[in-house]
């Protein structure tokens, strides 16, 4: 269990460096356009990447604008993620995408074009017309879109081998979730037939509650916490950092694997920034 | 008697379903009239899907098969239904091929009728899908120009907007350009409006006008061909853009294109700037051949 818990850390450590230069990029004025920065929530898509090795399968994903988690959690090629930040062609989007639009063919992340909520449809007509193994993220507030809403239905009628994955961080920009509805995801879903979940964003329960994804749709909503703004460089307080809270759980480990990727991000940059 | 451009549709569905192993999706597709008698009966385990009343995502769903790349088609059975299916096709399929070089080839069957029914459904909205990047737009209205609406889009891997017309469905003839020598005026009529531009033009030939008619078959891209320049610059008192849609739309734009390209002015007759209501005297219906006729001779009367 230790060794999961840590292969789920790495993934997440990665993610987190990765976030955390990207903001150092912002402030310095390197990235000159909004980055929706994914820091605080990068157990969700690290647990579902592990989970999927572990499975042995290699999911379509519909991924959300606030995605660089996934994108790297899934593999997605870091020195095209940093080219995408750069605006260059050899971006991951081809310098098209920002920070909202990435994708990376060759890991199956689909694009998101920044009409929120629309990768819930769009993933859903995916699958219907493949029957393959398909992941939705989506975030709390898009999630409440009318479309997003009936396409959660529409797979449940056609019980397709599909998992939503609602990143909840209770703020749409800093609109919390009490002002905007009095009713949760999971209950909505499990009102349309969907077997449904509300869960904090602990990489063990996260797992626990992956048993058996594709046998019929499944929603996971999963409580996190955002550590940046919505969009650029400021941060939402001092809140609950999953992240430090694992790596302290790994102690010396946790540092090292921590400096690790720290050092791999930084020379990353360094590398494409040389670059003309 | 050749084939309906009904039977034509309802074969290109067949074979698209049946032979190239592809979906059809829409709402209340197999119940009915099979769609005016546009679609073969075929099932969900044939291709034919039944999607839920959520137009918007339904929109989606057509997009995710798109990006899977079997070329779905889908049946809008009301083009003002548009209005809330077009917004993830528009935004997201036309533009993926831009963004992410990830084609999502879609052959969208958008269903135009009027006539007592009411200030949402009726008419055509083209000119919805034309200010946008990323998607072609044809309006057929014989069985040839179906079959070669189709090839054209098994052919290409853009989202083709395909502008139908129920009133063409029992149309077995082809229509002709008519271009003269020397002509007084020239008519370029879209979608259901090339009948009755048909009709007025007769009329008008019969009072001694000479009178081109020029269909038009692509709304977008828009290709003025220099043959058709040539008829306008030849036609003394310029010429006219027919629209089943809103003047202000696709007409407008065409006949800017139109004028750019020429020496002459080109009019615009569509639907007029207000809601159509269910009652025969509050509709808002195409151009009749009266009334083109009755523009016409006004502005060869230079009195527009």
């Amino acid at each position: 269990m230790k060794d999961l818990r840590l292969e789920i850390f790495k993934k997440a450590s990665l993610c987190r460096n990765f976030e955390l230069e990207l903001f150092n990029k912002v402030q310095e004025k390197i990235i000159k356009f909004p980055v929706y920065l994914s820091a605080g929530q990068e157990f969700i898509a690290s647990t579902i990447a592990v989970k999927m090795n572990e499975i042995g399968v290699r999911p379509d994903i519909f991924i959300q604008h606030r995605g660089h988690s996934t994108y790297l959690a899934f593999g997605g090629d870091i020195f095209q993620l940093i080219d995408e930040m750069l605006g260059r062609k050899s971006g991951c989007s081809f310098g098209m995408g920002g920070s909202a639009s990435i994708q990376s063919k060759e890991k199956n992340i689909y694009g998101h074009d920044g009409l929120m909520g629309n990768q819930v449809p769009i993933g859903v007509g995916a699958c219907f017309a493949s029957k393959l193994p398909t992941i939705v993220f989506v975030g709390d507030s898009a999630a409440e879109e009318d479309y997003s809403l009936s396409a959660i239905g529409w797979a449940s009628t056609k019980k397709l081998p599909i998992l939503f994955i609602v990143e909840d961080n209770n703020l749409s920009i800093l609109t919390e979730k009490k002002v905007r509805r009095n009713w949760e995801m999971h209950d909505v879903a499990n009102g349309m037939k969907v077997k449904s979940f509300n869960i904090p964003d602990d990489p063990m329960l996260i797992h626990k509650h992956l048993e058996n994804s594709f046998d019929e749709p499944l929603l996971l909503n999963i409580n996190t916490i955002r550590k940046f703004w919505h969009a650029g460089a400021g941060t939402d307080g001092e809140n609950f950092d999953r992240y430090e809270d694992e790596m302290k759980f790994f102690g010396d480990e946790g540092k090292q694997i921590d400096e690790y990727n720290k050092n791999l991000v930084l020379e990353a940059w360094v590398k494409q920034l040389g670059k003309q | 008697m050749g084939k309906t451009v009904r039977e034509t549709i309802k074969e290109i569905v067949r074979v698209h379903l049946v032979e190239e192993k592809s979906m059809c999706f829409g709402q209340c597709l197999t119940a009915v009239g099979w769609v005016g008698g546009t679609l073969p009966e075929l099932y969900e385990e044939d291709g034919m899907i039944e999607v839920a009343t959520s137009d918007v995502a339904n929109g989606g769903f057509v997009v995710g098969a798109g990006l899977k790349g079997i070329r779905p088609i889908y049946v809008v059975r009301y083009q003002g239904f548009q209005w809330y299916n077009a917004p993830i096709i528009v935004n997201y399929a036309c533009k993926s091929k831009e963004i992410w070089d990830v084609p999502c080839p879609i052959f969208i069957r958008s269903i135009a009728m009027e006539g007592a029914i009411g200030p949402v459904a009726g008419s055509s909205h083209h000119s919805l899908f034309q200010r946008m990047p990323g998607s072609k737009i044809i309006s057929p209205m014989t069985p040839n120009e179906y079959k070669y609406a189709y090839n054209e889009f098994m052919k290409d891997n853009d989202v083709y907007y395909i502008s139908e017309h129920r009133k063409s469905y029992d149309n077995s003839e082809e229509l002709h350009n008519v271009i003269n020598k020397n002509s007084d005026f020239t008519l370029f009529p879209i979608s259901i409006t090339r009948f009755d531009a048909e009709k007025a033009r007769l009329i008008l030939e019969k009072e001694g006008y000479k009178i081109n008619i020029i269909h038009q078959l692509w709304i977008k891209p828009f290709l003025f061909k220099d043959e058709w320049k040539e008829a306008l610059n030849r036609s003394k008192y310029g010429g006219m853009v027919l629209d089943d849609d809103y003047e202000e739309g696709v007409a407008s734009s065409i006949a800017h294109t139109m004028m750019i390209a020429a020496n002459k002015k080109v009019h615009t007759m569509g639907l007029d700037h207000r809601t159509a209501g269910f009652h025969p005297d509050t509709d808002n219906l195409p151009p009749t051949p009266e009334a083109i006729v009755e523009k016409v001779k006004l502005i060869i009367n230079e009195k527009l």
